[in-house]
């Protein structure tokens, strides 16, 4: 009989270990590790070819990494693994805020020049793209998207409301499918809804380019948006409150409209705001049908209408230094509606915005 | 105490039958209605570009497939037209996958950074800028991405021309680099990072808790737990979400029509100037199409209709079943 013995010396007691804490907590190890990232990049940006703030990013990056791994072997830490793959993490994201910093940047300090007072009370009907920024103004192209992105959300908010209503408080055979079509509507090119409408309203119907069809167009796009986020909000809904409506004998109709509904007001405006901001910036729907007018009208038939992203688009292809600094500053107003319309939306609906 | 008496005949569960009144009828009605009408547009969609593209389809049948050339009638009629598709699909998906290799590994450690190693304090609104970037409008990363992001990628093309030139795909016939695939990938991955990481985060974070602690417990390193635990449960979740960022890379028109070169030939070298997607391409072609051009942009846009469609529909398929899972 053989007994299994280790020897006592031979026996490694493991460092008992503190993972739910960062492993290189201390200042002194983090401020050490940076300055000499620091340092490394700075002879990588010296002897290599890198250049820019960019440069200077990624000579830090590779730094950093040379210097965690030389550190960990010292330190014959077991953790190399777990420190890389942290500062992996973090330097991916950090690396894309590194597009999302610049493109606001630029939008500002680029579009702020061509912004006057004029800029928003004219239109272009008796300027150019390419005069003097105090000329000529978005006027038009601001009244244009409202009243497209309006026309667009009466067909689409409420439509999309009946098919979250559809889904949660009907639930019928059909809810299954419904809920996956629309899914499966939100990933319609806004190319292809441009065409579509193209060719059922402009071709046959109003045999000319008109705010009508953009409306329509854009319409679908924001329809999947407002049924989804619906469809969240009423399954929020509880159960109780429905089964007591029920249980006083209110018609299903009457629980809806006077229980379901008005407990989710909120939430209802949410969906809707976010899917105007969805497609308050879509370029290429309008271009095949709204199209773009130098004009400020109000005439949703006859007519074709400007609305801000074909006027961004316009300036942009008429590519003179001016057009381009209009280009910009009506960037600059399209990207604040946005961007504001969303914040309202995320302040209304009063949850952490994300969770969805 | 008395037992009651039990019956020999079978017992079965009483069938609630639910009577209901007119008003609750028409209602119902009215909503199936709404309900059927917003998902036909599916179809409508369907319907109406067959409709218009039909005599595409038939005129040239499955050369519309393979062909690359892009060519109205002359107007003397020496030459008739011509259309083909195949260039601008394969650009399509060259240039939706470059977004797609770029754009995974980032949102994986956007997602992985903001459930897992953000500050608290910071986590909530880094989620909600990730929100903010999702609503910017194309034709605004369009104009950035021509005027900031292009003179930066040419510098990178010629770095990867220079260092991996040896390599089919960095190759350039002529050493142009502007308005390359390569460019258009770039401007995309950033376009489609914030549905990719969104859709990812969301899973990731449902990861079962008690199994990470047990990591933890066994003495795992955070990224063990990370390793062990999360990635291989919010798997189906990430290709679910890369899915649907292809989709959206697919189909899109204004900021590839920017920074994309067209040219109506099937090309693989990601560097060159040469490229095209179907969307910007009927983007491009739809201000000066003769009747019988628009048809065949009407059939290009139901192929890119239906490509989308099925991308689509497997990506909500994955992502439903990953958060039934969860």
């Amino acid at each position: 009989m053989t007994v299994f013995t280790t020897p006592t010396s031979e026996l490694e007691i493991p460092e008992p270990r503190t993972p739910w804490r960062n492993p290189a907590k201390s200042f002194r190890t983090n401020a050490t590790t940076a300055v000499i990232s620091a340092v490394v990049a700075l002879l990588l940006y010296a002897l290599t070819g890198l250049d820019g703030v960019l440069g200077w990013y990624v000579s830090f990056v590779i730094g950093l990494l040379a210097v965690v791994l030389v550190q960990s072997y010292l330190q014959k830490s077991k953790n190399v693994t777990d420190r890389v793959a942290s500062i992996l993490v973090s330097v991916g994201f950090a690396s894309v805020l590194i597009p999302w910093i610049s493109l606001i940047a630029t939008v500002i300090n680029r579009g702020r020049h061509a912004i006057y007072v004029g800029f928003f009370t004219h239109d272009m009907l008796v300027n150019s793209m390419d005069e003097p920024l105090n000329l000529g103004g978005i006027s038009h192209a601001i009244v244009g998207t409202l009243i497209i992105v309006g026309l667009s959300t009466l067909v689409a908010a409420p439509l999309g409301i009946i098919s979250a209503i559809y889904i949660v408080e009907i639930n019928g055979k059909g809810a299954r499918a419904v809920r996956f079509l629309t899914q499966a509507m939100s990933g319609v090119p806004s190319i292809v809804a441009g065409l579509f409408i193209y060719s059922t309203i402009v071709i046959t119907l109003t045999h000319k380019n008109n705010a009508f069809a953009g409306a329509l167009a854009l319409a679908v796009l924001m329809l999947p948006t407002v049924a989804r986020t619906s469809e969240e909000v009423l399954k929020v809904v509880p159960r109780d409150l429905r089964d007591s409506s029920y249980a006083l004998g209110a018609t299903q109709m009457r629980t809806t409209f006077k229980v379901v509904l008005p407990t989710v007001r909120s939430g209802l405006i949410t969906a809707t705001i976010l899917g105007v901001a969805r497609v308050a910036g879509e370029t290429a729907p309008l271009l095949l049908t709204s199209q773009y007018f130098v004009r400020l009208t109000t005439n949703i038939f006859d007519s074709p209408m400007a609305s801000l992203p074909t006027y961004v688009f316009g300036a942009l292809r008429t590519g003179t230094e001016l057009s381009m600094a209009r280009a910009w500053g009506a960037a600059l107003v399209l990207i604040s509606i946005v961007v504001l319309l969303s914040v309202i939306a995320r302040l209304l609906s009063g949850r952490p915005s994300g969770r969805k | 105490m008395k037992l009651l008496p039990v019956s020999d005949t079978e017992v079965s569960p009483r069938i609630l039958k639910v009577s209901r009144g007119t008003a609750d009828k028409v209602f119902r009605g009215v909503v199936l209605a709404g309900a059927m009408f917003s998902v036909a547009v599916l179809g409508l969609i369907c319907a109406f570009l067959l409709y218009r593209g039909f005599e595409i389809f038939k005129d040239f049948g499955f050369s519309f497939f393979t062909s690359s050339r892009w060519e109205a009638a002359a107007d003397d009629g020496s030459s008739p037209a011509h259309y083909g598709v195949a260039a601008m699909l394969v650009g399509s998906i060259v240039v939706a996958t470059i977004a797609v290799v770029l754009a995974v590994p980032f949102a994986m450690s956007v997602a992985l950074y903001l459930e897992y190693y953000a500050p608290q304090f910071l986590k909530r609104t880094l989620v909600s800028i990730l929100d903010l970037v999702a609503s910017i409008p194309s034709v605004i990363w369009g104009i950035w991405g021509y005027t900031i992001l292009m003179p930066h990628a040419m510098g990178w093309s010629k770095t990867l021309n220079h260092w991996l030139g040896w390599i089919p795909i960095f190759k350039v016939p002529v050493p142009i680099f502007e308005r390359s695939p390569f460019i258009a990938g770039t401007l995309l991955a950033m376009m489609i990072l914030p549905i990719i990481t969104s859709v990812t985060r969301e899973v990731y974070s449902q990861a079962p808790r008690d199994q990470v602690d047990a990591a933890y417990g066994l003495g795992s390193t955070k990224w063990g737990a990370i390793k062990t635990v999360v990635l291989p449960f919010g798997k189906s979740g990430l290709v679910g979400g890369t899915m649907l960022g292809l989709g959206r890379a697919l189909g899109e028109t204004i900021a590839v029509y920017l920074v994309l070169n067209l040219v109506f030939k099937v090309n693989f070298h990601i560097l060159a100037s040469v490229g095209g997607n179907v969307a910007s391409m009927i983007a491009t072609k739809f201000g000066e199409a003769g009747p019988y051009e628009l048809k065949a942009l009407m059939a290009a846009g139901l192929v890119l209709f239906l490509l989308t469609l099925g991308v689509n529909f497997l990506a909500s398929a994955i992502v439903n079943r990953s958060k039934k899972i969860a």
